[in-house]
C-alpha cells in the first residue's frame, strides 16, 4: 500500500444504487463488486487498464453535463453519479460491439471459444440482429503457429492488448506485440522469434475471443461438453489453483483459477498443458509381477498383493522392520502420504522413509522452519532474497509474484488516486544468489553469482559484512527470503545455513522444494525424523500406538543401506530414485542389490525396472484429497475421471498389504483418512475437507507453531577444484525435463532444453571448443559427451549441465569434474 | 509578400523573414535584429513572474487546442526534472506554417524554447519535428549548433549559469504523434499511441513520467516578442478576446495560397478576397475548412462575415485549430472532398481504440462506395449513425467514445456535408454516379 492512498471511503451512485468504495478504485471494479456488471473486453482485474476496447462506456455526471467515459479507466470520486443503462450508454456500447463485429469472421462453429466467448455472449446480449457492414472484411492468414503451444488467428482478434500486456507486464517476456497501425493493426510475434514463453498459455486463457489458441486443446472439445472440477496443480509446490476440464473421461484442459494467495489466475505452461500424462497410453493398467524368468507379467491384484505380503512378511520376520524402507509420496495427496507413513511406522515398524529424493534441503528445515513467510508477504516486502533454484524454472508462478514485487507492479495499485495520477509503487529490492543467470536477474537490484560448492564461502563473507549493500537492503524490512537448493552439486545443508543467517537478519523464510506435495508429505511424516503434524520422531505421538522411536535413514542412507545389504526391501510410492536422486549411480546400485522392491506407480520408470512387483496407481484428477504447498496452505485436489485400468489409490493398496500382514490401517475411504489427519496431526487439527470445500476454498494455512525448531548452523562442505584440470559442475532443473510426468506429456517433453555443457566463453576458448562443439565431462561416477553452449553468466571454471534431460547423462552430485574437448 | 489590405497587418513572427528573406535563419541576422534580448530579459525573471506575464498576454496555444499558454505552464507539477517539448510535428492536413518558421527563423524558436524552458525549470528540451521535414530539421539543428557555439545553449546559457540542452527529434511519419501524449510515447521509443486521461495534461505526468510542457512551434516563437515588447503591445495587436497575430496556411481554390501572418478579428471574406486574392477562375466559393482537417466546414451563406477568432469559430460549431484554411470552390464534389479527409484520418488512426480503428475506415468505405456510384439509400443515414458512435450526438467539440480526438475528427466532414450538402450526397446515390464526373 502506498501512503498516498487515503484509507477512507467514498460514496458513489450507480444506476440509482449507493456504493461505498476505496477512493481512486476503478469504477468498473467497484460497480462489479456491488452487483452491477459493466461489459468489457480489454479490462482484466490483474492487469493495467488500457481503455482500448471502449466496451465499458458509461455515463458520468460532470461539471459540464453528462460525460461518456470508459468505466475501466475512471477512478471513483466522492459523489460520482453513474448511469450504465440509459439510451446513450446503450447506443455507445452497441456501437462498439458493432465495430468489433464488422471485421470478425464469425466462424464460431469452428472456434474453440464458441460457447464460452465473451464476444459471442455480449453480441447475444447487446448486439445488433444483422450486419450493416456490406464491405469486404479484413483478411489474414488463418491461424498461424506462433510457438509450439500457441496459434494465433488474427481475423478473430479484437485488439484488446490483453496478451501483449500480459507478456510485457506480468511474465516479462514481451514476445508478442502489436504491429502496424489503424485498421491494419495486428498482434504478432517478431520475425524469427516464436512466442516461446513459459507462460504463453495464459494469453490463451485471457484472450476474450478465439484468437489465441492452445495447440493441445484445439478442436478437442466444445465448451458445453466439458465437465469441470476445482483442483490444485500437481507440478510444483506453489499449490496453484486450477480448474480441470474433462470430456468423455479425458482431461482436455486446465485453466488457472484466481486464488489471490497463490497463482492469482496465472499458470505456467507446464501446469496448463501438463495433463497429457493422465491420458497416456503408457499408463500402467494392471499389476505386474516378475516371474522366475525375470520377466514382468500381468497378474491379478490378489496374486500381486499376496506376493508383496509374502515377501515383505518374510523379510520382516527374518530381519525386522529396520530392513524395510520406503521412498516417495511427494507426488500424491496428504491422505496417501499419511497412509504410507502410518504403514511404515505401524505395519513395517520402520522410520526409514523419505519423500525427498536427496535433492532437497533437510526435512526439519522444509517442514518446520519458524518465521515462515506466506506467499502474500512477497507483495509487501521491502526486500526479497532468492537464494536457491531459479524460480522461473522450478516455481514459475512464484517467479511471477516476485517479479511483480520487484518491478512495483501491483494491479490493485494501478488505479488513479483522487488527484487523477497513476500510482506505481516502488519495487522491492530483490537480491538473487545463484550460480548463473536466473529469470529474475533483470529485475534484481543485486545479483551475486557464485560457484556451486562455494556457496558456504559466499555466506561466510556475507556474514562477515563484506557486502554492505546487501546488509543495507536487509536492514530495510520487511524481508522475505525464498531459500532452497540452487544446485544438485551443492551441499543440501547450505540452504539451512542461509535461512538461519537471513532469519537472524529478521527475514521471514519461504523454503523451496519443487515436487508438488513435498511439504504435505513431510507434514504427514514421510521423513525419517518426523511424524504427522511435524512431531519429531521420538517425541510423544500416542495415536499410532507402538512405533519405532529412533530417527530413521534419509534417502541417501536408505540407498546406501540397500547397496550395502543392511536394508533388504524397498517400497516405492511414486518414486523414481534412478532419475530423481542426483547420485543416480547410487540409486542404481541400491535397487540392483535390493532383495525385494515393490513400486506403486502410474508408469514404468527406470526404477521400476528393478521392481519385483509393480502396482498401478491412480493419479492426478483421479483421486480426491488434500495437498499442502510450500507456505503450508492446505488445498483440495479432486477427482473427475475414472482411473486407468485397474489402478487404485495408494492408501487402499497399502491398506490391503497391511491386512495381509495381519495389521490394519483403520480407514475405508480417503475421507476417513482426512478426518484422522485432522484429529491426530497437531498442526492439521480442524482442517477438514468440509472446511476446505465450504469455508476456505482458497486453502487453509497450517500453523507453524510450537512444533518448530530453531534453525541450526550446520557445517557446510566447500568443494573446489584443487588442480587446474578440474572444473566445478553446476546441475539444476529446468521447467521442462525428463521427469516421469513430463516424459509422458509429449507436448512439453520436446521443449526440454536437452543435455548440453554450458561453458563460459573463456573456458570454452581455453578448452579449444566452440559453441556446438562437443566436450567430454567426466565425474567421479559418470561421464558424458555433450554439446557446448556458451554462457557468459557462468563463473569461469564452472560447467553447467541441466539436470535430468531427455537422453541426458546422470552426472551425480559431486561438484568436481574434468572437461576435455573432443576431436 | 506585400499585400494591400483594408486592415492593419502587423508582423511579429514572420517580420524577420519578410524583411531579410536571404539570411533570416542565421545567428548573425538574428542578433542584428534584436535576437535573444527576450531570453536575456526572461532569465532575469522568476518562474512565477514569467507564468503571470504569459497568462496576462493572452497567448493561446497554436497547435490546435488554443489553450492558454500561461495557464498550461502554471499547471506544471512540482516533481523535477521537468521537460519541455516543442511540437513541430505539423501533420494536420493543410498546415504548413511551422515549417516556414523552422526553416526561416530557427533562432526565434530556440529563443522561445529558452524562455519556456527557464519558466518551467527545464534543463532539457526536445523539439519534435515531423519526419518529412528533414531539411527544416537540418536548418534547426544547424542553428542549435550555432547557438551552442555562441554560448546561447549548453552549460551557461547567455552567461547566466543556467543549463539548457535542446535535442531535435525527427518523427517517423505518423500524424498521431502530433498529439502530445502520443508524441511523448514516440519520444520514449514506444508505439505512437495517445495515453489515457487522467492525467489530463502531461504537465502532471509526461515524458519519462515527469512533468512536461508541450508547446507548439508557433506558440514559442511568439514568446521573445512578448518579452521584449511587453504584454500591452501584444494585446494591442489582435482582437480584444484573441490577442496577437496568428499564422494561417491558406490553400485550395484561392488565387494566392500561402502562409500569412494575420491579426485575429478580420473576417473570412477579408481573408479570401484581400489576402487570398479571390477564388480561382472567378468561381463561386462553395465551402472551406476553417482550421485544419479536423474542423467542421464553413459555408459562404452562413460564415463569410464571421470574425476570425477562437470564440466566433467555436460559436459557429468549428475551430481555428492549426490555422489551416482549405478553400473549395463550386467545382468540388463534397463526397470526394469528405472521402479524402476521412481517408486521411482512417489512415492515420493509431488503432488503439475500437471506434476510431474500425469506424473511420468504415466511413471511408461507405463514402468511396457512394462516390463510385454504389451508394444505397440507407447509406446516408448509416454515415451519420456510424459517426454518431464515434462522436455521440454529432457535436463539436465532440463527445467522443474514443481515447483521443483523432477519431471524432473524421466525423467533421461527414457532419458538414450532411448538414449543408445532403442533397448532393443523395444525388450521388440516386444517380448511381458522381454528378461531377
Ligand atoms: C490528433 C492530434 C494531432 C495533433 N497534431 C499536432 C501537431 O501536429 N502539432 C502541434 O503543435 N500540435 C498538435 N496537436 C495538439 C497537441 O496535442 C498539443 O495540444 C499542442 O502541441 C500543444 O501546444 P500549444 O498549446 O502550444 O498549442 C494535435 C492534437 C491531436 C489531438
Ligand atoms: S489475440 Fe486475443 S488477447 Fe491478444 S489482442 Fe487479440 S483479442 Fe486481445
Ligand atoms: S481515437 Fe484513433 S488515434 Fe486516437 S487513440 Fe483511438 S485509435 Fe488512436
Ligand atoms: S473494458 Fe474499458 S475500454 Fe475495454
Amino acid at each position: 500500500m502506498t501512503t498516498e492512498q487515503k484509507t477512507d471511503t467514498v460514496k458513489i451512485t450507480v444506476d440509482g444504487l449507493e456504493m461505498e468504495a476505496r477512493p481512486g478504485d476503478l469504477l468498473i471494479r467497484v460497480a462489479q463488486d456491488n452487483g452491477v456488471y459493466i461489459p468489457r473486453f480489454c479490462w482484466h482485474p490483474r492487469m493495467r487498464p488500457v481503455g482500448m476496447c471502449r466496451m465499458c462506456l458509461v455515463q458520468v455526471e460532470g461539471p459540464r453535463g453528462p460525460m461518456i467515459v470508459p468505466a475501466c479507466t475512471t477512478p471513483v470520486a466522492d459523489g460520482m453519479v453513474v448511469d450504465t443503462q440509459n439510451d446513450t450508454v446503450a447506443k455507445a456500447q452497441e456501437g462498439v460491439l458493432e465495430y468489433l463485429l464488422i471485421n470478425h469472421p464469425l466462424d464460431c462453429p469452428v472456434c474453440d471459444r464458441g460457447g464460452e466467448c465473451p464476444l459471442q455472449d455480449q453480441t447475444m446480449a447487446y448486439g445488433p440482429g444483422e450486419s450493416r457492414f456490406v464491405e469486404e472484411k479484413r483478411h489474414y492468414e488463418k491461424p498461424i503457429q506462433i510457438s509450439e503451444l500457441v496459434l494465433l488467428d488474427r481475423e478473430r482478434c479484437i485488439l484488446c492488448a490483453r496478451c501483449t500486456r500480459f507478456s510485457e507486464e506480468i511474465s516479462g517476456d514481451p514476445l508478442i506485440e502489436f504491429i502496424g497501425r489503424g485498421y491494419n493493426t495486428q498482434v504478432n510475434t517478431f520475425p524469427n522469434e516464436p512466442f516461446r514463453s513459459y507462460f504463453s498459455g495464459n494469453t490463451v486463457q485471457i484472450c476474450p475471443v478465439g484468437a489465441l489458441l492452445g495447440a493441445p486443446y484445439r478442436f478437442r472439445a466444445r465448451p458445453w461438453d466439458l465437465r469441470e472440477v476445482a483442483s490444485t496443480c500437481p507440478h510444483c509446490s506453489a499449490g496453484d489453483s486450477i480448474s480441470v476440464q474433462v470430456s468423455q473421461n479425458e482431461v482436455l484442459r486446465l485453466l488457472g483459477v484466481d486464488n489471490p494467495h497463490t497463482n492469482q489466475s496465472w499458470l505456467s505452461d507446464k501446469c496448463r498443458f501438463g495433463y497429457e500424462f493422465v491420458n497416456s497410453a503408457e499408463r500402467l493398467a494392471a499389476p505386474l509381477v516378475r516371474g522366475s524368468d525375470g520377466e514382468l507379467r500381468e497378474a491379478t491384484w490378489v496374486e500381486a498383493l499376496d506376493i508383496v505380503a509374502d515377501r515383505l512378511g518374510g523379510i520382516l520376520r527374518e530381519h525386522g522392520g529396520g530392513a524395510v524402507a520406503g521412498l516417495g509420496g511427494a507426488r500424491g495427496t496428504n491422505e496417501d502420504a499419511y497412509a504410507f507413513s502410518k504403514f511404515m511406522r505401524t505395519v513395517v515398524g520402520s522410520n526409514h522413509v523419505d519423500a525427498r529424493m536427496d535433492d532437497a534441503p533437510a526435512s526439519q528445515f522444509l517442514a518446520a522452519v519458524v518465521d515462515r513467510a506466506r506467499i502474500d508477504d512477497i507483495d509487501s516486502a521491502a526486500t526479497i532474497v532468492v537464494w536457491g533454484p531459479d524460480l522461473k524454472e522450478e516455481h514459475p508462478t512464484l517467479y511471477l509474484r516476485v517479479r511483480a514485487a520487484a518491478t512495483g507492479f501491483d494491479p490493485n495499485q494501478v488505479v488513479s488516486n483522487s488527484d487523477g495520477l497513476k500510482i506505481r509503487r516502488p519495487g522491492a529490492r530483490l537480491i538473487v544468489m545463484h550460480p548463473r543467470r536466473t529469470g529474475l536477474d533483470d529485475v534484481a537490484r543485486h545479483v551475486l553469482r557464485y560457484r556451486p560448492g562455494a556457496g558456504g564461502e559466499l555466506l561466510t563473507s556475507l556474514q562477515a559484512g563484506d557486502h554492505p549493500e546487501i546488509d543495507e537492503a536487509l536492514a530495510a524490512g520487511p524481508v522475505v527470503a525464498l531459500v532452497g537448493r540452487a544446485s544438485m552439486t551443492e551441499d543440501p545443508r547450505l540452504a539451512e545455513n542461509v535461512a538461519a543467517w537471513l532469519r537472524d537478519k529478521g527475514a521471514k523464510i519461504l523454503p523451496l522444494a519443487r515436487r508438488a506435495n513435498t511439504f504435505g508429505a513431510l507434514d504427514m511424516g514421510l521423513a525419517p525424523d518426523l511424524l504427522p503434524g511435524r512431531v519429531p520422531v521420538g517425541e510423544g505421538f500416542e495415536s499410532w500406538g507402538e512405533i519405532p522411536t529412533t530417527v530413521g535413514r534419509d534417502t541417501r542412507g536408505i540407498l546406501e543401506g540397500l547397496r550395502d545389504g543392511d536394508i533388504k526391501a524397498l517400497i516405492m510410492v511414486g518414486a523414481d530414485p534412478v532419475a530423481d536422486v542426483p547420485d543416480s549411480h547410487l540409486a542404481t546400485e541400491a535397487l540392483a542389490n535390493a532383495e525385494f522392491v515393490v513400486a506403486i506407480d502410474m508408469f514404468h520408470t527406470e526404477s521400476t525396472a528393478y521392481a519385483d512387483v509393480i502396482l498401478p496407481a491412480l493419479g492426478f484428477a483421479e483421486k480426491e484429497g488434500t495437498v499442502t504447498n510450500l507456505e503450508g496452505r492446505v488445498q483440495k485436489v479432486n477427482d473427475i475421471v475414472a482411473g486407468e485400468g485397474q489402478s487404485r489409490a495408494d492408501w487402499s493398496i497399502l491398506d490391503d498389504i497391511a491386512r495381509r500382514l495381519g495389521k490394519e490401517l483403520g480407514f475405508a475411504t480417503a475421507a476417513e483418512i482426512a478426518k484422522e489427519i485432522s484429529e491426530v496431526a497437531p498442526a492439521y487439527r480442524g482442517i477438514t475437507w468440509d472446511l476446505l470445500e465450504w469455508d476456505e476454498p482458497m486453502g487453509a494455512i497450517v500453523p507453524y507453531g510450537d512444533a518448530t525448531q530453531p534453525l541450526q548452523y550446520v557445517p557446510v562442505t566447500t568443494s573446489l577444484p584443487t588442480v587446474a584440470a578440474e572444473m566445478v559442475l553446476h546441475s539444476a532443473r529446468t521447467l521442462y525435463d525428463d521427469g516421469v510426468l513430463m516424459r509422458h506429456t509429449p507436448w512439453l517433453h520436446r521443449l526440454a532444453p536437452g543435455a548440453a555443457a554450458y561453458l563460459h566463453p573463456d573456458d570454452a576458448f581455453r578448452l579449444g571448443a566452440r559453441e556446438g562443439h562437443r566436450v567430454r565431462v567426466v565425474t567421479k561416477h559418470a561421464e558424458a559427451e555433450l554439446e557446448v553452449r556458451l554462457d557468459e553468466t557462468l563463473h569461469r571454471g564452472v560447467v553447467y549441465v541441466p539436470f535430468n534431460q531427455p537422453d541426458g547423462p546422470r552426472l551425480g552430485s559431486d561438484p568436481i569434474v574434468r572437461v576435455t574437448a573432443i576431436g | 509578400m506585400t499585400l494591400t489590405t483594408s486592415f492593419e497587418r502587423p508582423l511579429v513572427v514572420t517580420k524577420r523573414m519578410v524583411d531579410y528573406p536571404n539570411d533570416s535563419h542565421t545567428l548573425e541576422r538574428y542578433r542584428a535584429t534584436g535576437g535573444y534580448e527576450g531570453a536575456r530579459k526572461a532569465l532575469g525573471m522568476t518562474r512565477d513572474e514569467l507564468v503571470e506575464l504569459v497568462k496576462e498576454s493572452g497567448l493561446l496555444g497554436r497547435g490546435g487546442a488554443a489553450f492558454s499558454a500561461g495557464m498550461k505552464w502554471s499547471l506544471l507539477a512540482p516533481a523535477r526534472p521537468a521537460y519541455l517539448i516543442v511540437n513541430g510535428d505539423e501533420s494536420e492536413p493543410g498546415t504548413f506554417k511551422d515549417r516556414q518558421l523552422i526553416e526561416r527563423d530557427p533562432h526565434q524558436i530556440i529563443e522561445g524554447t529558452i524562455i519556456a524552458a527557464w519558466a518551467n525549470e527545464v534543463n532539457h528540451a526536445f523539439i519534435y519535428i515531423r519526419g518529412e521535414y528533414a531539411k527544416p530539421a537540418r536548418r534547426l539543428q544547424a542553428a542549435i549548433d550555432e547557438a551552442y557555439a555562441a554560448g546561447i545553449l549548453g552549460d551557461d546559457v547567455l552567461g547566466t549559469g543556467y543549463r539548457l540542452d535542446i535535442t531535435v527529434h525527427l518523427g517517423a511519419g505518423a500524424y498521431i504523434c502530433g498529439e502530445e501524449t502520443a508524441l511523448i510515447n514516440s519520444l520514449e521509443g514506444r508505439r505512437g499511441e495517445p495515453r489515457l486521461k487522467p492525467p489530463y495534461f502531461p504537465a502532471a505526468i509526461g515524458l519519462y513520467g515527469q512533468p512536461t510542457i508541450v508547446n507548439n512551434i508557433e506558440t514559442v516563437s511568439n514568446l521573445p516578442h512578448i518579452l521584449v515588447n511587453g504584454v500591452d503591445w501584444y494585446k494591442g495587436l489582435g482582437h480584444p478576446e484573441d490577442t496577437g497575430t496568428f499564422m494561417i496556411s491558406l490553400s485550395g481554390h484561392v488565387n494566392r495560397p500561402g502562409n500569412y501572418e494575420l491579426p485575429h478579428g478580420i473576417t473570412w471574406r477579408q481573408l479570401f478576397e484581400e489576402v487570398g486574392g479571390g477564388i480561382r477562375n472567378g468561381n463561386e466559393l462553395k465551402m472551406w475548412i476553417p482550421g485544419g482537417a479536423s474542423a467542421p466546414w464553413f459555408t459562404p451563406e452562413e460564415h463569410l462575415d464571421l470574425e476570425i477568432t477562437k470564440g466566433a469559430a467555436a460559436g459557429a460549431g468549428s475551430m481555428l485549430g492549426s490555422g489551416a484554411v482549405i478553400v473549395m470552390d463550386e467545382t468540388t464534389c463534397v463526397v470526394r472532398a469528405a472521402e479524402r479527409v476521412v481517408r486521411f484520418f482512417a489512415h492515420e488512426s493509431c488503432g488503439e481504440c475500437t471506434p476510431c480503428r474500425e469506424g473511420t475506415s468504415w466511413l471511408e468505405m461507405i463514402l468511396r462506395r457512394i462516390e463510385a456510384g454504389q451508394g444505397r439509400p440507407i447509406d446516408a443515414d448509416l454515415l451519420l449513425d456510424v459517426s454518431d458512435n464515434i462522436n455521440i450526438g454529432l457535436t463539436f467539440p465532440p463527445r467522443q467514445t474514443t481515447i483521443c480526438p483523432l477519431g471524432p475528427s473524421a466525423t467533421s466532414p461527414i457532419m458538414s456535408i450532411m448538414n449543408y450538402y445532403k442533397d448532393e450526397v443523395l444525388q450521388h446515390i440516386e444517380l448511381g454516379r458522381c454528378p461531377f464526373s
